[in-house]
């Protein structure tokens, strides 16, 4: 019986827990609802992924209004993955979150905080389940919205011109894909992205259908901060408390990566994209930019938590490089980069926020000789950093072995040294702040550092440990990855 | 035992090793009985994989799947059980050694310490019984991060400059070019398994041949192939029982063992001897034998002219692999346990001078044989191996490779050994001849042998380097095995 | 004069793309705060009129049905417009919300001047 609402229960759950935040006074009852929230949504993603895996593709009709009149949830095997990804990460940060919360937030916001972010929850996953173009507009500025506000929280006041400026280029962002949506429903008529994309049959070169691509691509694009679109990123990410910070490098961009994919493989499908428009070479140029231009900036950052935001940049531009591969294999290698980045950035974020929580800065400066004090969240950014430079026995090798056979199947042998070169400046980067961290004399604040309290170490933890564990067992990551890529390309939906 | 739990026993013992000195760090005595505790099991399981191994069990453990074409395994082959012996043989002596260095300097960190040389240790059986190129990736590149804070030990600018340099140049090569290999190579063999005779052979054309073995060659900075040698003279920053185990046995030797299985079980020395397009690995190797050579010969600081003579030894051995000929790859596998044996010496005399003396320099080494004889008698024996001088280790695998050199007709390649005896006979006699018959600086501080451990490890591997001459049996077998192997 | 038939046939679109390039060019010319989200407003104002307009046909009545009627307008995108601008109301007043706290952080709401103070810390 419940089995069979899974796919509305995991929207309206963080939903109906975000009221209930928004009612309680004190921040610890707050923390109480959005953590029952969290763990149960895991539990309900997974039995998502395992029905799609047995059963094929669901259809829940919300409401009772049958598709495509009414609004359709449609999970298949791609969407329960980044279902997964994003509740996964949701659960894990819940525990860490009480601790860096108290400590960031005051006391009388603490509430808010926590129903803000089971709204931008319920936002992100309402986005990668609904099968309908206009309510995954509406779930993007739910969380868009939430995100703002969450940034704001932060306790520098730069964190609220972060906030601002990602409003700007947000809503611009949004509104750019609500004039996508607009002119795909006035030539098909229907915003069922399944009914559309048989509807959009031997329409697909009339310019109104391109122009909807063209609205659709650059304002998703600035969602998941493709670059040069991805300006708004590096401020947001720094300034932001520190498990927003967490939260929305794990799982935002992702979301927006996986409805750009839908877009152009369930919609528009694979012939309009790669056959009659060179979409292919415009996200190999882009991507190639940010994996180069922001590790390059990346390696000059003073302040860390800014350095590792550059690192997500370029670390998206591995993502969008499956697009433009445009084969299984690198299509495949860009969404199980998906899930590796989320969990190996989370994990790197925690360790800096930790730090953040015992010390109160995260200048490279102040985390000088810190693993005397705090070896194991020191340890935690080694393993974190191995992993985004893509060393074998690390999640981010698999995302890395599999873009690179993409790419040799194509031919591209020069694309296979251009990812490789890239990866060396994750080396510069990387090193960088280890080399700062494990062999310089502390400095005065890390002097007096220690290790944060257990419920923020287990979590960081557990992600660190699924950093090395998904660099051995592929079957969650891509192999699923593979079966998605697989559905894509051959227009499945 | 099977032969799959042994094998994988190889790899367990020093990594649990290194969890053990964490947990006996607060007594040093249990700690140090942990490393040498460690060291002999592993040095008996690696003795008891070579007995079954001679009598010709086939040894392997299953593999573990990762990805398409990604796979976890291990197995035997000659030339890797020639490489565990050595390095866990030579794990033993260098924990005793260690013990008295870092005593005698009062080293700090020293649990870090050791726990970063098991973990290196474990990751250089890794390397020495990985079934498939991902293993062997897998293995080196956590050999480089296991070690670097080994190179980084002292915690100073120099020492921190040294550890960049060292991380950057082995982590950029293994990334930018080992690793695009090793995926071309996936792609065009469809497997990454060594097998005897190689597994492209007949699958690439020879211009793609001799890109990828340039990537190869370059890409396993490891082996100090110029222009990719700087890192090992910046590794000379770290204590000295770290240079002597690590940077002149463990890391090295798997960087040209790596390249000698490669040349045998990726490339097939048959296909690389067919292709018109392979030869420049013949001359790159000789060039880098003789610049290294010369550049050792002007370098005052001890350690510095060690590590280019390393770099210039290392070459020897891709050089004799780059002979192509079966009889070399036996020079080249002797090459790997003759020089690493000597080597050890070598670095063990100078940590021992540096010890007692606080000495580092060439120059100032004036008649410090009579204050030190056991160090500077088992330097003398270790340089005699360098240059190839019977009754010394070095002597054999030189004769190996120049028998193969002559036998191939590779005229050069004689030329180069020929002219670079004569250099290192020109940057280590010197230093032999005024330790012992130039009279001391009258400044020269008052000293004696160094510790016991110190001088007791050393006596131990400048022997060994004349028993290697002596009785070379096993080692010669193994590398006889391999030359088979490689001669199809 | 066909051409001129056909711009004109149009003029609905010609105002939505008026609309829209001049709010966005407020949106990135203007330094002041409040200006942006005045410019942003009326960007989202536009995307309104892309919706609504193409969902009027001319003689067409509210969808209830009856038997003088047989030509209905789609009610459909009224009611998404009715959304999109719940949502547009809310990112203004969560803009405005930022921008008061803003002047109350840095005393200003130009951005040159935030940025110039920025760059003195």
């Amino acid at each position: 019986m419940i089995s069979a609402h899974l796919p509305a229960l995991q929207v309206v759950l963080p939903l109906l827990g975000a009221v209930v935040c928004a009612f309680l006074k004190r921040g610890s009852w707050a923390w109480l609802v959005a953590l029952a929230v969290s763990l149960v949504l895991p539990a309900i993603a997974l039995g998502l992924l395992y029905q799609t895996y047995e059963g094929g593709t669901i259809s829940y009709a919300l409401g009772g209004w049958r598709p495509p009149f009414g609004i359709e949830y449609r999970v298949d095997i791609f969407n329960a993955f980044v279902l997964v990804l994003v509740s996964v990460i949701g659960a894990v940060i819940m525990p860490y979150a009480k601790r860096s919360v108290e400590h960031e937030i005051p006391e009388d916001k603490q509430a808010w905080f926590y129903a803000i972010y089971l709204l931008c929850l319920c936002g992100l996953l309402g986005i990668a389940i609904t099968g309908d173009a206009f309510n995954a507009f509406v779930f993007m500025e739910i969380s868009s919205l939430a995100t703002y506000a969450l940034i704001a929280m932060g306790r520098d006041r730069r964190a609220l011109l972060a906030a601002y400026q990602y409003l700007i280029m947000g809503t611009i962002g949004a509104t750019f894909y609500v004039i996508g949506v607009g002119l795909l429903y006035s030539m098909t008529g229907t915003l069922n992205l399944a009914d559309m994309a048989n509807r959009l049959a031997g329409i697909e070169d009339s310019r109104a259908v391109l122009a909807a691509l063209a609205f659709l691509t650059v304002g998703i694009s600035l969602k998941l901060a493709l670059f040069p679109l991805h300006v708004w990123l590096p401020n947001a990410y720094a300034y932001a408390p520190s498990m927003a910070t967490v939260f929305l490098s794990a799982t935002a961009t992702k979301v927006a990566v996986y409805l750009l994919l839908r877009y152009f493989f369930s919609v528009f499908g694979v012939s309009v994209i790669y056959a009659d428009l060179p979409v292919s070479w415009i996200f190999l140029v882009l991507s190639i930019a940010a994996m180069f231009g922001a590790s390059l900036v990346a390696v000059f950052q003073a302040n860390i938590k800014r350095m590792l935001a550059y690192s997500s940049v370029a670390q998206i531009g591995y993502i969008t490089l499956g697009i433009a591969i445009a084969n299984k294999t690198g299509l495949a290698g860009g969404i199980v980069h998906l899930f590796n980045h989320a969990i190996m950035k989370a994990a790197l974020f925690m360790a800096l926020g930790s730090i953040f929580f015992r010390i109160g800065s995260v200048r490279i400066e102040d985390l000088a000789g810190i693993a005397k004090r705090m070896p194991v969240t020191a340890g935690v950014f080694v393993v974190g950093g191995l992993g985004l430079i893509g060393v074998p026995g690390t999640a981010g090798f698999i995302s890395k072995w599999y873009l690179g056979l993409g790419a040799i199947e194509n031919g591209w042998w020069w694309l296979l040294m251009l990812i490789v070169l890239s990866s060396a400046i994750a080396v510069l980067y990387v090193g960088r702040v280890v080399e700062v961290m494990w062999f310089r004399e502390p400095s005065p604040v890390a002097k007096k550092a220690e290790e944060p309290p257990l419920s923020m170490l287990l979590p960081t933890l557990l992600l660190t440990f699924a950093t090395i564990y998904f660099g051995f067992d592929t079957f969650l990551t891509a192999h699923m990855a593979d079966l998605a890529a697989q559905l894509l390309l051959t227009g499945g939906r | 035992m099977t032969g799959e739990t042994l094998i994988i026993l190889a790899l367990l013992v020093p990594t649990v090793g290194a969890a053990l000195i964490w947990a006996t760090a607060w007594n040093p005595n249990f700690r140090e009985t942990t490393t040498l505790v460690t060291a002999g099991i592993l040095f008996i399981i690696v003795l008891t994989i070579l007995g079954r191994f001679l009598s010709g069990e086939p040894l392997a453990t299953g593999t573990v799947p990762i990805a398409p074409g990604l796979e976890l395994g291990f197995s035997i082959e000659p030339l890797g059980m020639l490489f565990a012996c050595i390095a866990s043989g030579l794990w033993i002596v260098n924990s005793i050694y260690s013990i008295g260095y870092m005593r005698g300097n009062n080293e700090p960190r020293q649990t870090p310490f050791y726990m970063c040389f098991a973990i290196a240790l474990a990751s250089t059986m890794g390397i020495a019984f990985a079934a498939n190129l991902f293993t062997l990736f897998l293995f080196y590149e956590i050999l480089t991060l296991s070690t670097y804070p080994l190179v980084t030990h002292k915690g100073d600018d120099s020492a921190r400059e040294g550890g960049r340099t060292y991380l950057l140049v082995l982590l950029g090569t293994s990334t930018v070019l080992l690793l695009p290999a090793i995926i071309a190579t996936a792609v065009i063999a469809g497997t990454l398994n060594f097998e005897p005779g190689g597994i492209l052979a007949g699958k690439v054309s020879p211009t793609v041949l001799s890109i990828l073995l340039a990537m190869f060659m370059f890409g396993i900075g490891k082996a100090a192939l110029m222009p990719f040698h700087k890192w090992l003279p910046a590794a000379m920053v770290a204590p000295t029982p770290v240079s002597a185990l690590l940077h002149a046995v463990a890391v090295v030797k798997a960087g040209v063992f790596s390249v000698v299985k490669v040349i045998v079980y990726v490339f097939g020395v048959e296909t690389l001897a067919g292709a018109a397009t392979a030869g420049w690995l013949l001359y790159i190797a000789g060039a880098t034998i003789l610049i290294a050579s010369v550049v050792a010969l002007k370098a005052d600081n001890l350690k510095r002219r060690l590590a280019y003579s390393t770099v210039s030894q290392l070459s020897y051995v891709i050089l004799a692999a780059a002979i192509l000929a079966p009889i070399s790859i036996v020079g080249a596998s002797m090459h790997i346990a003759a020089h690493a044996i000597s080597k050890i010496t070598l670095f063990f005399a100078a940590g021992s001078i540096y010890t007692a003396a606080h000495l580092t320099e060439v120059s100032q080494l004036n008649g410090i044989g009579r204050k030190m004889p056991w160090t500077m008698g088992a330097f003398a024996i270790g340089a005699l191996s360098m240059i190839g001088v019977p009754p010394t280790a070095g002597f054999v695998s030189k004769w190996y490779i120049l028998l193969g050199a002559m036998d191939a007709q590779q005229w050069i390649a004689v030329g180069v050994i020929i002219v670079s005896t004569l250099l290192n006979a020109a940057y280590f006699l010197p230093i032999v001849y005024a330790a012992f018959f130039r009279a001391p600086d009258k400044k020269s501080p008052d000293h004696g042998e160094a510790p016991l451990p110190i001088v007791v490890a050393l006596t131990v591997t400048a022997a060994g380097t004349v028993i290697l001459f002596l009785f070379p049996g096993v080692p010669l077998a193994l590398s006889k095995m391999l030359g088979l192997v490689g001669g199809g | 004069m066909n051409l001129l038939q056909e711009i004109i046939a149009h003029y609905n679109h010609w105002i939505i793309i008026f609309l829209m390039v001049s709010g966005l060019y407020i949106v990135v010319a203007h330094g002041n705060m409040i200006k942006k989200l005045v410019g942003l407003s009326l960007f989202q104002t536009s995307v309104y009129l892309l919706y609504l307009s193409p969902g009027k046909i001319l003689g067409g009545t509210p969808p209830i049905l009856s038997d003088q009627f047989t030509v209905y307008s789609n009610p459909l995108p009224h009611v998404l417009i009715l959304t999109a601008i719940v949502v547009g109301v809310a990112t203004i007043a969560l803009g405005l919300a930022l921008v008061v706290r803003i002047n109350e952080a840095f005393g200003t709401i130009e951005e040159d001047e935030i940025f110039a103070e920025d760059e003195d810390e």
